[in-house]
């Protein structure tokens, strides 16, 4: 069963690219082969919030997975052995996803609602109008 | 009659400044509150007599601004919940609602780990 995960990794600030674009290849290699599919954003150097090591900057990367947990832990597994990398995080976003789409969803079903009176939006404005000149005398 | 009788012996017998700052402290306790008491009982009169100055309601940014999606990834968001020492800001003092918070801290534990905000003093 495919979820969707999120997997944030930061390399040491040295790493060549070419060598961050290798080890990205290969993380979307091992997802895709393990029938998934995997998209990644470099957020290039940044600053770290404390010292990790000896380091005070990283590279952050962001993966987007939609993978099976084995395949993720492949990839966790991937980035533990790998030296450059100095600190990872996977996040599972599906049912968050899931829930943010029921609110929308629940949002879009209450405009279209309230689309139909067009005057409402203007009594609340002289209402707080009345209100706040009191306030402000 | 009693009492005044009473009050002349005390002022000969203990001599000169007790039973006057008696006497004082009898008049100031009863004197000034008799007469708030009347008015400041009155309907809604002692609720807004305790509130020394007027405190603006707090209110849920997130429900506000309806910001449902609370993410590690936005700092910018997350440091406005975090005091300078690194530590998240309570409930009471944001005005943050319960579900908020919850998703809230949650995502700023995540931040911590990934080096994103610090567990303790302010960002580099």
């Amino acid at each position: 069963m495919n979820r969707n995960y999120e997997v944030m990794f930061i390399v040491r600030p040295d790493m060549v690219e070419e060598d961050l674009n290798k080890l990205i290849s290969t993380l979307e290699s091992s997802v895709t082969s393990a029938s998934g599919t995997a998209k990644t954003e470099v957020w290039g150097k940044r600053r770290l919030a404390y010292k990790v090591g000896r380091f005070n900057d990283g590279i952050f990367v962001l993966m987007l997975v939609e993978a099976t947990g084995a395949a993720v832990h492949e990839v966790e597994r991937r980035l533990r052995v790998t030296e450059p990398v100095i600190k990872f995080l996977t996040v599972r976003t599906d049912e968050e996803m899931k829930r943010l789409d029921k609110i929308k969803k629940l949002r879009d079903s209450k405009k279209k609602a309230s689309a139909q009176p067009a005057p409402v939006p203007v009594t609340p404005a002289t209402a707080e109008a009345a209100t706040e000149a009191p306030a402000s005398a | 009659m009693a009492e005044e009788t009473k009050a002349p012996s005390a002022h000969a017998g203990g001599g000169d400044s007790r039973p006057e700052r008696s006497g004082g402290d009898r008049s100031e306790r009863s004197g000034p509150p008799r007469g708030p008491r009347p008015g400041g009982g009155g309907p809604g009169g002692p609720r807004e007599g305790g509130r020394k100055y007027f405190r603006r309601k707090k209110v849920c940014k997130f429900c506000v601004e309806k910001i449902e999606a609370v993410n590690y990834k936005d700092v910018r968001l997350l440091a406005q919940f975090v005091a300078e020492s690194g530590k998240i800001t309570p409930r009471r003092l944001t005005g943050v609602c319960t579900p908020h918070q919850r998703r809230l801290s949650r995502a700023i534990k995540q931040a911590r780990n990934i080096a994103l905000l610090p567990f303790a003093g302010r960002a580099q």
